[in-house]
């Protein structure tokens, strides 16, 4: 046992096994600059040497929003409920985007940065944080390429838009969950290196994001809510264009319940490896 | 001050040796299969389960306990693979352990490898904020800070180029810019003084001491680097396979450290089974250190400034001539202070097969401060050919006579000197 007479102070910082600190929020908080610096950093490198730089953040959304478009649109010919297809892809396409790429950052983040985890003490929770806060900024740039096609197709949005920010956060929200199961793993596994990827792939398929999910039949709906984005990419659509057609409330709320529980449960067990990671990396 | 700003209690630390897993990195495959085998093989042969571990545990720490007092500047020294490494990374929460506790009262900073976050692509400027922040830091400490930076770094011209660009000099002398002002009140600190130019390290160890010493702040410091730790830290802890062996003034930990692998002088050394290099043609076979004048009682005590002798005994296998040995006596921290052969003396030494010789060697009143030295033989041919040598072939004791031990503080340093006193009116 550590003496601890009373005239002694108390020690500010006990290291044992399995214990996790009381500290761990208030760390966090001390480390916020950490968070911003390592974003910062991340949005600084994304792009250098390259050539068009920072294009790059406009040309992926709007040669993958073309090539929906013209499968989708022009050759499948699925319904779009009267809007421009373009806008009406585009509006799926945003959230996923956002999902997409934080989550495979995300995974990836605690890898990338291995020599960090094994030469300093910080709140790892920071790393895969910060990974969502880059992709962020190219989700903001994917939003002003919105905007331009809204004026091009001359497109005025329902006064739903309002709950664009929520529905963001809650992107955001799924992706870290599902991120820190996935990051907290690939340090174990490394497999999941190339299971993200897949699930990457797999889910721009299954996703409501080139056809609405009005096309999926009713009885199976509900299933097909299981899959955290659906909720989101509908919530989108249905603040965007405002047609009540989209939104399915029993799988919004089954999204949103889902998602919940993978962010509680990544947050758990990242939270439960973390004091080990660096023995693995 | 005189509570503990570091307790360390009954630590350990234990890692899984996996024997089958070949590479580094685990499968999820493989983890399944061994799963799906072990409980096939448990539910076939449910007594012989235990027989299927391939795991193994290795401590590489163990029962470390110490305490360390505010403002004092521990060296942690140790053979690779110690738990040196291990140790610091505990202390500074980048793993946990599996046993034992730990106390701090003050904010940890670590320093385990130079230029931790640096990016590349960023530049100098960048990376200093980038860095500052890592090693935690917040942004009006960096600003406050900033030229103070750049003017030790002496990399100012640079500061907006990125650093992929630096020589590595230049890199390295930024990184331990940032990291001497950090301002904790624990700063651990892993070897990051093997890099940079001679200048630049006496600089970082310069700036470590003002330190710990102006603003009262401790520090660990690990490092294989003797000379560094010995003019840094007052005490130092000898770690060994995982334990404590010795935890005392660095000048004996050193001693001990260096003299570890070879054998304290008694009368004469015996040197068949010596760890040696060279072609064996001639070989060392004992080593004898007395001072000349061997009192009458027939004690071996050595004296600062009194005459040493030292015998080298050789045997040689076949008929060579023109034979030069050589004796080297260095600093517990492996400097070399004094080497001597005899064909500095335009003397050759002529040896005949299977025919032992030894040669006489007298030091006349060196100089040499009490305390330990390491003693190495030389045989070689022609300055370049070695035909035998014995890196440390024994330790000695200097010892100072009791009339001269007025003042009792140790300053670092070997060579003592006589005095005289002039009037001048």
């Amino acid at each position: 046992m550590i003496r601890e007479t009373p005239e002694e102070a108390p020690y500010e910082l006990i290291i044992e096994a399995g214990r996790s600190s009381k500290e761990y929020w208030r760390d966090l908080w001390r480390y916020r600059e950490l968070f911003y610096f390592l974003s910062w950093r991340d949005i600084l490198v994304r792009y250098k040497q390259t050539v068009i730089g920072i294009g790059w953040a406009l040309i992926r959304p709007l040669l993958t929003m073309i090539v929906f478009t013209i499968v989708f649109g022009s050759i499948a010919k699925l319904p779009s409920e009267g809007i421009p297809y373009p806008i009406w892809v585009f509006s799926g396409l945003l959230p996923w985007q956002l999902f997409s790429t934080s989550l495979s950052e995300c995974s990836n983040s605690l890898i990338n940065n291995s020599n960090l985890l094994s030469k300093v003490y910080f709140p790892r929770l920071i790393v895969p944080a910060s990974a969502v806060v880059v992709c962020f900024i190219d989700f903001l740039i994917a939003i002003a390429i919105f905007l331009g096609l809204m004026i091009f197709y001359n497109f005025i949005p329902s006064w739903k838009i309002i709950f664009l920010p929520p529905l963001t956060a809650l992107t955001c929200f799924a992706s870290l969950g599902a991120g820190l199961w996935l990051a907290a793993l690939n340090v174990k596994y490394r497999d999941f290196r190339y299971v993200v990827p897949f699930i990457v792939q797999l889910g721009l398929y299954i996703s409501p994001i080139g056809f609405s999910s009005n096309v999926v039949p009713e009885q199976w709906r509900l299933l097909y809510s299981i899959n955290p984005i659906v909720g989101v990419i509908d919530g989108f659509r249905w603040a965007i264009t405002g047609s009540e057609a989209n939104i399915y409330l029993p799988g919004f709320a089954l999204s949103l319940l889902f998602s919940s529980i993978v962010t509680y449960t990544g947050l758990l067990y990242f939270r439960a490896v973390e004091k080990t990671l660096a023995d693995f990396i | 001050m005189s509570q503990p700003i570091i307790t360390v209690e009954n630590l350990g630390k234990s890692y899984l040796i996996r024997h089958q897993q070949r590479d580094r990195y685990l499968s999820l495959r493989d983890e399944l299969v061994k799963a799906v085998r072990t409980s096939w093989y448990g539910l076939r042969y449910p007594d012989k389960r235990q027989r299927q571990t391939t795991h193994e545990e290795f401590w590489a720490l163990k029962n470390i306990s110490f305490d360390i007092k505010a403002g004092e500047r521990i060296g942690v020294v140790g053979r690779n693979g110690a738990g040196k490494s291990t140790l610091l990374k505990i202390l500074s929460r980048i793993t946990e352990p599996s046993l034992g506790r730990i106390g701090i009262r003050g904010r940890v900073a670590s320093l385990l490898e130079v230029g931790t976050g640096f990016h590349p692509e960023l530049t100098g400027r960048e990376n200093i904020f980038l860095n500052g922040a890592i090693l935690g830091m917040e942004r009006s400490e960096i600003l406050r800070k900033f030229s103070e930076i750049v003017e030790f770094s002496e990399v100012e011209k640079f500061l907006d180029t990125p650093v992929k660009h630096y020589s590595s000099g230049m890199y390295v002398r930024l990184a331990f810019a940032v990291a001497a002002h950090l301002e904790p009140e624990i700063l651990i600190v892993d070897e990051v003084l093997a890099v940079g130019d001679a200048s630049f390290q006496k600089k970082c160890i310069g700036k470590m001491r003002d330190v710990a010493s102006g603003e009262g702040r401790t520090i660990l410091f690990v490092s294989h680097n003797m000379t560094a730790i010995s003019a840094l830290c007052p005490r130092s802890i000898y770690l060994k396979n995982g334990q404590i062996l010795l935890d005392s003034r660095t000048a004996d930990v050193v001693t001990y450290y260096q003299t570890e692998n070879c054998s304290q002088i008694s009368s004469q050394v015996d040197l068949t089974n010596a760890k040696r290099t060279g072609s064996g043609k001639v070989q060392f076979t004992s080593v004898t250190i007395k001072p000349v004048d061997v009192q009458k009682d027939g004690e071996l005590t050595l004296y600062s400034g009194e005459d040493i002798e030292i015998t080298v005994s050789l045997l040689s296998k076949i008929d060579i001539a023109g034979v030069n040995i050589a004796l080297i006596i260095y600093d517990y921290s492996g400097y070399r202070l004094i080497d001597v052969n005899n064909a500095l003396k335009g003397f050759f030494i002529e040896f005949k097969e299977s025919k032992r010789k030894d040669i006489v060697f007298k030091l006349i009143s060196p100089l040499l401060k009490s305390g330990s030295y390491l003693l190495g033989l030389w045989a070689g041919k022609g300055g370049t050919e070695t035909i035998d040598q014995v890196e440390y072939a024994c330790s000695f004791t200097i010892n100072k006579r009791h009339n001269e031990t007025v003042h009792v503080e140790e300053f670092p340093g070997t060579y003592c000197c006589e005095f005289l006193v002039k009037e001048s009116s």
